[in-house]
C-alpha cells in the first residue's frame, strides 16, 4: 500500500504510529472501531495521557499562586507551554497566546471584548455562509447588540471565500472580518494570508477560526498578518477543555476583561480594581492545568509527525474515499475537490444520513451525520443534512476500503432494528 | 411465527410506514388542532403533529416533518394507532409504547402495527427518533386537557414548540 512508504518526520510508518493512539484499539459493536469523526474530536496520544497523568501524580498544584517550589514548577510547565504555542503558531510573544477552553470561547472572547468596544451602530461585520455556529453566532449577536450589520459573504462553489469574493463584501463600515480556515463540513482552505490583507486595506481587523485549520496546516500568524486566530486543543491531538486565542499584542492590550474574579486582577481596592497584563486579563480563574500540559504534548506529537506527513495521508484517504463513492454511484459527495484535509461531506442518495450511520455503525464505523454545528453551510448546499466522513493521519487505506464496503450496503438501513 | 418471518414481517411494516405516510401533511387552518412542534436539535429531526379532538374523542391526527424512517416510520403508526381513540386510551396506548423502545415490560396488543419498532429498544441512541412523534402527542393531548380543565372555549388553544424533553431526566 503506499500509505506503507509515507512516514513522518520521525521515520515511522501509520501502522506504527498507530500503537501511539490506545482508542485505535477500541471496538463498536464487535468489530474495531473504525473512527472516521476526527472533525468533531481527534483521538489522543498515550503522550497526551501521560503528561497529565503526571502532573496528577506528581505536581498537581495550582499555578501562579505563593512561592513553593511544587507550585513553582507547575507555573512553570503551564507557562511553557505558552511559549511553546506561541513558537508553534508564529506568535511575537507568549503574551499574544490566552488559554480558553476550547475555540467558541475564543470567539466569543473576541466578540464581546473587542466587538462590544469597537462596533457602533451602523458597522459591518462579514463572516462566511460556511461558517461552524461558533463564528457565525456570537457576530450575529454581537451585530444585534451594537445594531450592526452581520455581512454574510457566498462562498464559491468550492467552499472557498477568495479574497476576490471577499472584496465584494467589505465596505468603509466594515470592522471585523471573521473566517474559517478550513471548513468543517466542505473541507475548503481559505487562504487566510490573502484574505487579511484584504481585510486590513478596508481599515477592518481579521479574526480566524482555525478549529479545523491548525489540524491541517500550521498557521504563521505572523506572517499571515492576522489579528485574531483561535483553535481548540481537542481537535488537534490534545484534550477536551482547553483553546487558546492568539492575539496581535496591541489589540489585547487595549482589550477590556470579560470575565471577572480571581488570577485578572492587578489591585483590588474596596470600590475598583486595576485589572491584570494580557494575557492574564482574560483568564479569570483557575485554569484547566492538565488540560494545558496535555496541549503542550500534542503540540509536541505533531511536531514529531510533522504537518507534511499529515497532509498526505490525509489526502491520500481522502481521494480515495471520493473516488471509490464516485465509483460506487449511490451517492452524492458535495466536496469531490476539496478532500484533501479528509473531510467527506455526502449522502447517500434517498436515504437519510441518520439511516445511513446506523448501518455504519452497525459495522463499526463512526462518522457525523446531521447539520455539523453549520446550518449556513446546509442552506448553501441546500440539504437538511449530510453525512460526514473525516479521516485523520492515523487512518488507514484498509478502514477507507472497509468504509466504502459499508457503504454500497447502506441503503439496507433498516437492517439495524432486526 | 418464526424469528426471520416475524422481522421479516415487521420489516414491511415499518418500510410501508416510511414509504406511504399515513396522515401527513398539516391542515391548511391550523385553527381547531392542537399543533406541537417537537425538535431534535443534536440531529435535526423536526416533527409537527396536529390533533383534533371532540370532547374526549380524538378526531383527527396529522403529522408532518424531516427526520430519518425511523423518526418518520414511527411518527406514521402513532398518527394511525391514536386516531378514534378516546384521550385516555391514547395516553395509554403512548405509554406501552415508550415502554416498549425502553425494553421494559408492555402490552404488544395495544400498539398496532408499532410492536414492528421493538428493535429500537436496543438501539438506545435512537429511542429519541423512534419517540419523537409519540412525544408530540402526549404533549398536545396534554395541553387540550389543560385547557379543558381551566374551562376554555376553545380547547386546541396554545400550539407547542419545543425542543424534545431531555430523554428521562431524573429528579436528583
Ligand atoms: C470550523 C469549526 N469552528 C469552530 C468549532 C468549535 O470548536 P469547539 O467546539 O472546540 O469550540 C468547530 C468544531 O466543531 C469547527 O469545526
Amino acid at each position: 500500500m503506499c500509505e506503507e512508504k509515507l512516514l513522518t518526520a520521525d521515520g515511522r510508518s501509520v501502522a506504527d504510529i498507530r500503537k501511539d493512539f490506545p482508542m485505535t484499539e477500541a471496538e463498536e459493536n464487535g468489530h474495531p472501531l473504525i473512527y472516521f469523526n476526527n472533525g468533531a474530536t481527534s483521538l489522543k496520544p498515550e503522550c497526551v495521557l501521560k503528561v497529565m497523568d503526571d502532573y496528577y501524580r506528581h505536581y498537581g498544584v495550582n499555578v501562579a499562586r505563593g512561592v513553593d517550589a511544587i507550585g513553582y514548577k507547575a507555573t512553570h510547565a503551564f507557562e511553557e507551554v505558552r511559549e511553546q504555542t506561541a513558537r508553534f503558531i508564529g506568535a511575537k510573544k507568549a503574551s499574544e497566546i490566552v488559554y480558553v477552553r476550547n475555540t467558541t470561547e475564543a470567539l466569543n472572547l473576541v466578540a464581546y471584548s473587542y466587538g462590544n468596544q469597537v462596533l457602533k451602530e451602523g458597522d459591518e461585520i462579514v463572516v462566511s455562509a460556511a461558517e461552524h455556529h461558533a463564528n457565525y453566532v456570537p457576530w450575529q449577536e454581537l451585530a444585534k447588540r451594537k445594531k450592526a450589520r452581520l455581512v454574510v459573504a457566498e462562498p464559491d462553489e468550492n467552499g472557498v471565500v477568495t479574497p476576490e469574493i471577499l472584496e465584494n463584501y467589505l465596505s468603509d463600515k466594515t470592522k471585523i472580518v471573521a473566517l474559517f480556515h478550513i471548513s468543517n463540513v466542505l473541507g475548503a482552505s481559505n487562504d487566510l494570508k490573502a484574505l487579511a490583507e484584504r481585510t486590513h486595506e478596508a481599515g477592518a481587523v481579521f479574526v480566524a477560526d482555525g478549529a479545523q485549520g491548525i489540524v491541517h496546516e500550521r498557521p504563521d500568524v505572523t506572517d499571515w498578518d492576522l489579528d485574531f486566530y483561535a483553535f481548540s486543543a481537542h481537535k488537534l491531538l490534545g484534550p477536551t477543555g482547553i483553546g487558546v486565542l492568539w492575539g496581535k499584542k496591541e489589540l489585547l492590550d487595549q482589550m477590556p476583561p470579560w470575565q471577572f474574579g480571581g488570577e485578572m486582577i492587578d489591585q483590588v481596592d474596596i470600590y475598583d480594581t486595576t485589572y491584570a497584563e494580557v494575557p492574564q486579563r482574560f483568564e479569570a480563574g483557575t485554569m484547566p492545568i492538565a488540560e494545558v500540559l496535555g496541549m503542550g504534548a500534542a503540540l509536541d506529537y505533531v511536531d514529531s509527525v510533522g504537518y507534511d506527513f499529515i497532509r498526505r495521508q490525509n489526502e491520500i484517504l481522502g481521494k480515495r474515499m471520493v473516488e471509490g463513492l464516485q465509483a460506487i454511484g449511490n451517492n452524492t459527495v458535495y466536496n469531490p475537490n476539496n478532500y484533501a484535509n479528509g473531510v467527506i461531506a455526502y449522502n447517500i442518495d434517498g436515504v437519510h444520513p441518520h439511516d445511513a450511520a446506523g448501518v455504519y455503525d452497525r459495522e463499526g464505523i463512526s462518522l457525523r451525520a446531521g447539520h455539523h454545528c453549520n446550518q449556513p453551510t446546509m442552506r448553501f448546499l441546500d440539504v437538511q443534512s449530510t453525512l460526514r466522513a473525516s479521516v485523520s493521519f492515523y487512518n488507514t487505506t484498509e478502514e477507507v476500503e472497509k468504509f466504502l464496503e459499508v457503504s454500497k450496503k447502506a441503503g439496507d438501513f433498516l437492517d439495524v432494528l432486526f | 411465527m418464526s424469528y426471520s418471518d416475524q422481522s421479516h414481517l415487521f420489516r414491511q411494516i415499518v418500510m410501508d410506514h416510511y414509504r406511504n405516510p399515513r396522515n401527513k401533511g398539516l391542515a391548511k387552518d391550523p385553527r381547531g388542532y392542537m399543533t406541537v412542534r417537537l425538535k431534535n436539535p443534536s440531529c435535526g429531526d423536526d416533527l409537527t403533529v396536529q390533533i383534533k379532538t371532540e370532547g374526549e374523542k380524538i378526531l383527527e391526527i396529522r403529522q408532518q416533518g424531516e427526520g430519518c424512517s425511523i423518526c418518520c416510520a414511527s411518527a406514521s403508526m402513532m398518527s394511525e394507532l391514536l386516531e378514534a381513540e378516546t384521550i385516555s386510551e391514547a395516553e395509554e396506548i403512548i405509554r406501552q409504547f415508550k415502554l416498549m423502545v425502553q425494553a421494559e415490560d408492555y402490552d404488544a396488543e395495544k400498539i398496532g402495527d408499532a410492536v414492528s419498532l421493538q428493535g429500537v429498544s436496543r438501539l438506545p441512541q435512537r429511542v429519541k427518533c423512534a419517540t419523537l412523534g409519540w412525544q408530540a402527542a402526549e404533549r398536545g393531548l396534554k395541553q387540550i386537557q389543560k385547557n379543558r380543565s381551566e374551562g376554555r372555549a376553545d380547547h386546541h388553544e396554545g400550539a407547542i414548540e419545543a425542543d424534545v424533553d431531555k430523554e428521562d431526566e431524573h429528579e436528583i
